[in-house]
């Protein structure tokens, strides 16, 4: 194990903005990326639904 | 035993196959995605130049790699489409755009946040940098492109030769740190050659790629179900689907 703490793993040794931003980023991408696909998917049906009934 | 691969390449019949498909490439992320990251933080030891900065590798290096490997992918379905006249070849094609882009911004977001402590520079006009921001440009045009042609089969025609012509900056980008002097250091990785880094950094560096290939396939997948949805919306499949789902899934 590389840390003496859990504050020094936050610290990531200086540079915790640099680190903890590329991979906060990276994981805000995929979770942005998964719900804009599920809300699409969603939309599309529904149109699809209005469509057949209409 | 054959199987008819021509049989799965209508949208009707891709359209459950895919939905089949996603939740193992979602599982097979999940798990790459864990011990990428464990490896990443917990595992590969201290840098004995970077410090802890270093550890941005394991994002930047898979997401620059990831942004490469679906151009040259979506590159592929295009010309697919255009040889064959294949629709569903046309629709991957479209489907793989956005998530390449938004590796590339990645690419070039975690590149900058690493450039940052180590150069003292967020940006420099070199020749991988540029290169890169390049290819984030050819995916937005690429996406534009699609977008603004209302009939969905010449919007496929003219993305894909231009995705086509864009293929030359792939090896551009890959070789900018041979041909020219740049500030950005050299392959991670060399064909033919030993690594030069530690063996646990390597493996955490590769975990990583293989997260995030399985994740590009499977949000691949669920964007072209969409984008099957989209476009046939008024045939009789999508409409039952629409009406037995309940316009829900």
């Amino acid at each position: 194990m590389q840390w003496a703490s859990w504050s020094a793993f936050f610290n990531m040794g200086g540079y915790a903005f640099y680190v903890w931003f590329s991979f906060g980023l990276t994981a805000l991408c995929v979770v942005w990326e998964v719900i804009s696909l599920r809300k699409r998917s969603k939309a599309a049906l529904r149109i699809s639904k209005i469509l057949a009934q209409g | 035993m054959s199987i008819n691969w021509f049989k799965y390449s209508s949208p009707q019949a891709f359209y459950p196959l895919a939905g089949k498909m996603i939740p193992w490439f979602v599982l097979l992320a999940t798990i790459f995605a864990i011990a990428g990251l464990y490896i990443s933080f917990a595992v590969a030891p201290t840098d004995f130049q970077q410090g802890e900065a270093y550890r941005i590798i394991f994002v930047h290096v898979p997401a620059a790699w990831m942004s490469m490997v679906i151009y040259i992918a979506m590159a592929g379905w295009a010309a697919l489409g255009l040889a064959l006249n294949a629709r569903l070849s046309a629709m991957m094609a479209q489907a793989l755009a956005p998530t390449g882009a938004i590796f590339t911004l990645l690419a070039l977001v975690t590149g900058s946040l690493w450039g940052k402590p180590m150069w003292g520079a967020w940006w420099v006009w070199d020749a991988r940098l540029t290169s890169e921001l390049i290819l984030l440009f050819l995916y937005l045009g690429f996406i534009a492109l699609q977008a603004s042609i209302d009939d969905p089969r010449r919007a496929d025609r003219a993305g894909a030769l231009l995705a086509l012509v864009g293929v030359v900056n792939v090896p551009i980008i890959y070789f900018s740190v041979k041909w020219w002097n740049t500030l950005h250091q050299g392959s991670s990785i060399n064909m033919g050659a030993a690594p030069k880094m530690a063996a646990t950094m390597l493996m955490g560096m590769l975990l990583m790629a293989l997260a995030f290939w399985m994740y590009t396939v499977a949000v691949a997948l669920m964007r072209v179900r969409c984008i099957m949805l989209e476009r046939e919306r008024s045939s009789d499949w999508v409409k039952e689907l629409s009406v037995t789902t309940g316009g829900k899934s």
